[in-house]
């Protein structure tokens, strides 16, 4: 029935005759202002018909807004040769590359194009029947950004199969209504709208300009079952009385390291509901679920039969399996030509540590603060701070120093702001970390940047 | 405050958080001997600037480091101006 070479298409429609029989297909996507019925998205043209046209072409996919942009992808997977998704916050600026790099023949979508960027646009038109097609289904590629670049956008090439590799097989009797703070336009949103899609359910969008209790009050009308955030998306969340409007039967963090202190406020917020944090990335893919509650995730995975093997060298995190990404596209490709190392494993940047039986996210290679000589990941002080009770969310950094070249400060959201919080939070410190770790001043913020990724917005100090 | 008595305030505040224990001070004490670390002096450094709103360090074209607490007082007095 999944057979893992058909198109999304197909294996969105096959789910839909099977639900139909068994008592009529109601599933939807909304984002708040539209709602479009699966079945309306898979008989529809939003193309003016022209979708044959691009048989066999590069096409850019650019959008205002995530709902056009799934709908587009269903329409020409499998009729264009390569559909490179372009994110929200995809700069205009950089157009011309992202059309260089990736061979871009055609840019469809509801953004005119400023500039004459030398390709045809194909716009959006509302909705009609779509004629059957007479051209071969082909496999298209997909192409998406890597987060975190600044500069020339970064491209990585997947397939359909590696995309929905991961995703369990759909039951009907049960089918979810998928809510996610990500955007479908990026790896971590792609997933939950494949989820959706070939798992039988519907999907809760979310909007651009929307805030968090907004979106929150939006998913408990609908009645989310299952949902998916990053990290600070999660913290957030918790800050907003609104999450007391969703009751969801599991919950899911990817995109950064899951903490124990929110996988422990997720637990307290929603007792009994099942907490995973799942590791991927646009480059690696999806690599692994834990589901035990705890942080980080077990020795005993590394190694271990299965789809994705996992090895750890030079301190960081690699994965090899059919899930990741088959290549750089473009400029990206000319700087490093191949994804995988000669074993076929793709170094995720990730740095892990073990203690005991289990392996600890200790941060990015990049963001590594240094104070004097002695490496500090960010995000391991980030842990030690969160745990304290009334600490919502928490950003380190390096602060540039003439004596040590940088030391480390913190900017963390809380319930208060007094110095007795702040000594609180420095003695928790100070009894796991060592000095050079130890925040030198905490500056107590209303808030935190979350970038468009759902990503702790890390600036170098 | 005078720039002498900020910096020694600070200086004992960062070895009471550090747990270090700070040398009498006077102007021919060589800041080496002092009990601070170079953390401890990054420490102040960074407390310094947030108090003084400068870091005489990153902008005195000299790259001068001072030897003693009197010339780490003169270092930042001269900053001052």
């Amino acid at each position: 029935m999944n057979a893992p070479h058909t198109n999304i298409e197909r294996r969105t429609a096959c789910l839909a005759s099977r639900i139909s029989q068994a008592g009529g297909d109601g599933r939807w996507l909304w984002d708040g202002v539209r709602e479009v019925s699966i079945v309306s998205a898979l008989s529809e043209t939003r193309l003016g018909g022209r979708r044959d046209a691009l048989a066999g072409k590069t096409v850019l996919i650019r959008t205002r807004d995530q709902l056009s942009a799934a709908l587009v992808l269903i329409e020409l997977d499998s009729v264009a040769k390569r559909l490179i998704l372009a994110p929200p916050d995809l700069d205009a600026a950089h157009l011309p590359f992202v059309i260089e790099d990736g061979g871009v023949e055609v840019i469809v979508g509801d953004i005119p194009p400023t500039d004459d960027l030398g390709v045809e646009h194909v716009p959006l038109t509302d909705p009609a029947p779509r004629l059957r097609s007479s051209v071969a289904h082909r496999r298209s590629e997909w192409v998406m950004f890597t987060s975190g670049t600044t500069g020339r956008p970064k491209m990585v090439a997947h397939s359909l199969h590696g995309l929905t590799g991961a995703i369990p097989p759909a039951d009907p009797d049960d089918p979810p209504v998928w809510g996610t703070f990500y955007d479908v336009r990026r790896y971590g949103g792609l997933q939950m709208l494949l989820r959706a899609l070939i798992g039988g359910g519907s999907m809760i969008l979310s909007r651009p300009d929307e805030s968090t209790g907004d979106f929150l009050a939006r998913l408990g009308q609908r009645g989310v079952t299952h949902l998916s955030a990053t990290p600070s998306h999660w913290r957030k969340a918790l800050m907003s009385p609104a999450i007391k409007a969703v009751a969801p039967r599991y919950l899911r963090l990817s995109g950064e390291i899951a903490d124990q202190a929110v996988l422990d406020n997720l637990k307290a917020m929603f007792p009994g509901t099942p907490v995973g944090h799942a590791y991927a990335s646009t480059e690696a893919g999806v690599g692994f679920e834990v589901n035990d509650g705890l942080e980080g995730f077990p020795a005993d995975f590394i190694g271990r039969p299965g789809a994705v093997a996992m090895k750890v060298q030079d301190g960081s995190l690699r994965l090899r399996s059919f899930r990741t990404a088959s290549q750089y596209v473009g400029a990206a490709a000319d700087l490093a030509p191949d994804l995988a190392d000669g074993d076929g494993f793709v170094d995720t940047g990730d740095m892990v540590e073990q203690r005991g039986e289990r392996f600890y996210f200790a941060g990015r290679r990049g963001g590594i603060i240094n104070v004097g000589g002695l490496k500090i990941h960010p995000e391991e002080v980030e842990a030690v701070i969160n745990r304290h009770p009334a600490v919502r969310m928490s950003l380190v950094k390096g602060r540039k120093n003439p004596i040590t070249g940088a030391i480390v400060v913190a900017e963390v959201v809380a319930d208060g702001s007094d110095e007795t919080l702040r000594d609180q939070i420095l003695s928790d410190c100070r009894a796991v970390l060592p000095a050079f770790k130890v925040p030198t001043s905490i500056r107590f913020v209303d808030q935190l940047t979350v970038t468009a990724g759902g990503k702790l917005e890390r600036r170098i100090a | 405050m005078t720039v002498r008595s900020m910096i020694t305030t600070q200086m004992e505040s960062v070895a009471s958080q550090q747990n270090k224990s700070l040398a009498p001070l006077n102007d021919n004490l060589v800041l080496l001997d002092c009990g601070l670390d170079s953390l401890c002096f990054a420490i102040l450094v960074a407390r310094l600037e947030d108090e003084l709103g400068y870091d005489p360090f990153s902008t005195d074209d000299d790259v001068y480091f001072p030897t003693t607490f009197g010339d780490f007082v003169a270092f930042y007095e001269r900053a001052a101006h």
